[in-house]
């Protein structure tokens, strides 16, 4: 069922760049840090993909839950994870959204809906089922997306996931972000068939968009989170995309050929999307400069926040394993 | 009072728990009443009383721990059921690299007081992968509680415990002794982390859990006979282990022998002669033994079985052994 009204405004197209221009910057601001060595972290940039977390979370209601995996950055930040919270934690710093003690890829900000951030391919599913269980039981109306990767759906907890989630009729979104690579292995040479095409297997609707395209994107997740907030069940999203840094940082992408990288650089969305704010007359060049430039002073009050907090107390170690720190541990 | 089995202890705490408190869901693999209420008519009747908060699962074990783990985040109390404890392993990612870490790793943001309840045991010859002990895996996992009950009154009552704790607790149900009756006080608690003296003794402490509590207890009345005096403590809960009361029984009998189904080596026995060794050195008369089963697969054949598993000679020569030196 096609729902009506599912279309991107004006508003919903500035709130999209203005998310997505905050995490392109933020993830350039850590790669500079990473590169100048004021920063070590295990780091898996979402740059490319911003589109996609960015028009996701045009969509969702702020006590909404959103899973997702290592590369996170992008989803926490449309989500709302506060960005000094976010560069504490990324620091290691008693400040930071989980005390410094989980680190960049397991990012857990439940004021923000962020309640999982996976480590472990295909692991943010089965997860996401329990949240919408729970909200299911307690009609409560909330909405769980479960982001993951193209490589993730060669696992066996998606199918087990996506199966349990369709029989359950579970509010759940499953977003897979298809940046075509799965690690270092093109997507076609490790994946058979077409992903969205899996849906139909676990009886459930199946949407293919261009991931960097923010009205298409939006109007995906739309249907989609509409569907699971009125009881129908979950759907897959396959969104296409691409990341421009390789699978982690300091992967030279020796296995990406040139011409596709320099393409999709090309049409880079973010700065497509502000030209089509500007081209279409939703935002001047001074507002989406105003935008930018926003974006940039909150990063760098949040860097120098992360840089100042303290590290957190080694008594930390013992605290939070168990809900009362056990004797004799 | 009347006597009930273990498997009818779970079904009381489940039932009970259920009943105080609405976050309580039971979800597993056949556990609904139209596919049987259990393999073990564990959960008979729950979703009858309850409906969707008992949901019967496809055979997904992934699914159903990380379903658990989920929903245990959002602030729900879910018992999932891993039929068999070898069918653990298929969930190991789930228990292991969520459910333990989500509190730590989460600065303490979110917790995840789940139950997970299984079944294993030897003896039954159900052969090498129905049959296994995995409680020791688990216990070396920071985050995680391991419980393995003895009989009826603590299988319920632990299991009650589990539910309402606030981290992720596994609880084993030893195949055999599912079948065994016992009586259950109406007021009968028992906290996580607390041992049990079942028999008092002053010449030699077996420090166990599960199943083969009941042959210490039979080994126990025994070597009485001769004028060997065995103090039992049952365990109850492995992880956190009691300690406290394990060093006072040790201090006092200056013996120990270990005690558990599990294959010995690398197993709890191993944990728990350690910390005797290191607290109480000065004071044993012998080396603490450990007794378990052979370190092999679970052998199908019953005469290979019953070898393979401890038993109540392998008991008695331990307890002999400590008894050499004066």
């Amino acid at each position: 069922m096609t729902r009506p009204n599912a279309a991107a405004g004006p508003e919903d197209l500035i709130k999209i760049y203005r998310t997505s221009t905050l995490i392109k910057q933020t993830d350039e601001a850590i790669r500079g840090l990473l590169r100048r060595g004021r920063l070590q972290a295990n780091y898996y940039s979402p740059r490319g993909q911003e589109i996609v977390a960015a028009a996701m979370a045009a969509t969702l209601q702020p006590d909404d839950y959103v899973v997702t995996i290592y590369r996170g950055l992008h989803d926490h930040l449309a989500k709302g994870v506060p960005l000094k919270a976010l560069m504490a934690e990324y620091f290691g710093k008693v400040d930071g959204s989980c005390k410094g003690k989980g680190g960049c890829m397991h990012i857990t900000h439940p004021e923000a809906g962020v309640m999982v951030t996976t480590g472990i391919v295909g692991s943010g599913m089965p997860i996401a089922n329990g949240l919408a269980l729970a909200s299911q039981e307690r009609k409560d109306g909330r909405v769980t997306v479960t982001n993951f990767g193209d490589g993730a759906t060669n696992i066996g907890s998606f199918h087990e996931s996506m199966n349990l989630a369709s029989l359950w009729k579970l509010p759940v979104v499953f977003l897979c972000q298809n940046n075509l690579f799965a690690e270092h292995t093109a997507t076609e040479l490790c994946t058979a068939g077409n992903i969205v095409d899996r849906a139909k297997g676990y009886a459930m609707p199946g949407i293919l968009v261009d991931g960097n395209d923010p009205e298409a994107m939006y109007a995906a997740a739309r249907q989609a989170v509409d569907r699971a907030r009125d009881g129908e069940g979950p759907t897959l999203i396959e969104a296409r995309t691409f990341r421009f840094e390789g699978h982690n940082y300091g992967d030279p992408s020796s296995y990406i050929p040139k011409e596709m990288m320099a393409e999709a650089k090309a049409n880079d969305p973010v700065p497509k999307l502000r030209a089509l704010l500007i081209e279409r007359g939703i935002a001047t060049e001074d507002e989406v400069a105003k935008i930018d430039a926003d974006a940039a002073a909150e990063i760098a009050e949040a860097v120098t926040f992360a840089q100042e907090s303290p590290y957190p107390d080694v008594a930390e170690n013992l605290s939070d394993v168990y809900a009362t720190v056990l004797e004799n541990a | 009072m009347a006597e009930i089995t273990c498997s009818q202890a779970t079904q009381q705490a489940l039932d009970e728990a259920m009943a105080a408190d609405p976050t309580v869901l039971v979800f597993g693999e056949d556990v609904a009443d139209p596919e049987g209420g259990g393999i073990m008519g564990s959960t008979a009747g729950l979703s009858t009383k309850y409906g969707s908060r008992v949901r019967s699962t496809p055979i997904s074990e992934q699914a159903i721990a990380g379903a658990a783990v989920g929903a245990a985040i959002a602030g729900m109390r879910p018992v999932a059921e891993i039929m068999l404890m070898n069918f653990i392993t298929v969930a190991m990612d789930m228990i292991v690299n969520h459910a333990a870490k989500t509190r730590f790793m989460s600065g303490g943001k979110t917790a995840v007081p789940l139950t997970i309840r299984t079944m294993s045991g030897a003896g039954i010859g159900a052969g090498g992968q129905h049959s296994d002990m995995y409680e020791a895996w688990l216990a070396h996992v920071p985050g995680l509680k391991v419980v393995v009950p003895s009989n009826a009154a603590d299988q319920k009552a632990l299991l009650k415990s589990c539910i309402f704790d606030d981290d992720p607790c596994i609880f084993v149900e030893t195949t055999y002794i599912q079948f065994v009756k016992g009586e259950v006080p109406d007021d009968y608690e028992a906290p996580l982390g607390k041992a049990k003296v079942s028999r008092e003794g002053t010449d030699v402490t077996i420090v166990g859990y599960g199943r083969p509590i009941l042959d210490a207890l039979a080994v126990a009345e025994k070597l009485a006979a001769e004028g060997i005096s065995v103090e039992v403590v049952d365990l109850r809960t492995v992880m956190p282990w009691d300690q406290e009361t394990v060093f006072k029984s040790v201090a006092k009998t200056k013996r120990a022998v270990t005690l558990h189904e599990a294959v010995v080596q690398f197993g709890v026995g191993a944990e728990i002669s350690s910390r005797i060794h290191e607290e109480l050195f000065d004071t044993l008369k012998a080396p603490v033994q450990r007794v378990g089963s052979m370190n092999t697969v679970v052998p199908y054949s019953a005469p290979l079985e019953q070898n393979f598993m401890w038993s109540q000679d392998k008991i008695e020569a331990a307890i002999r052994r400590t008894l050499e030196r004066k």
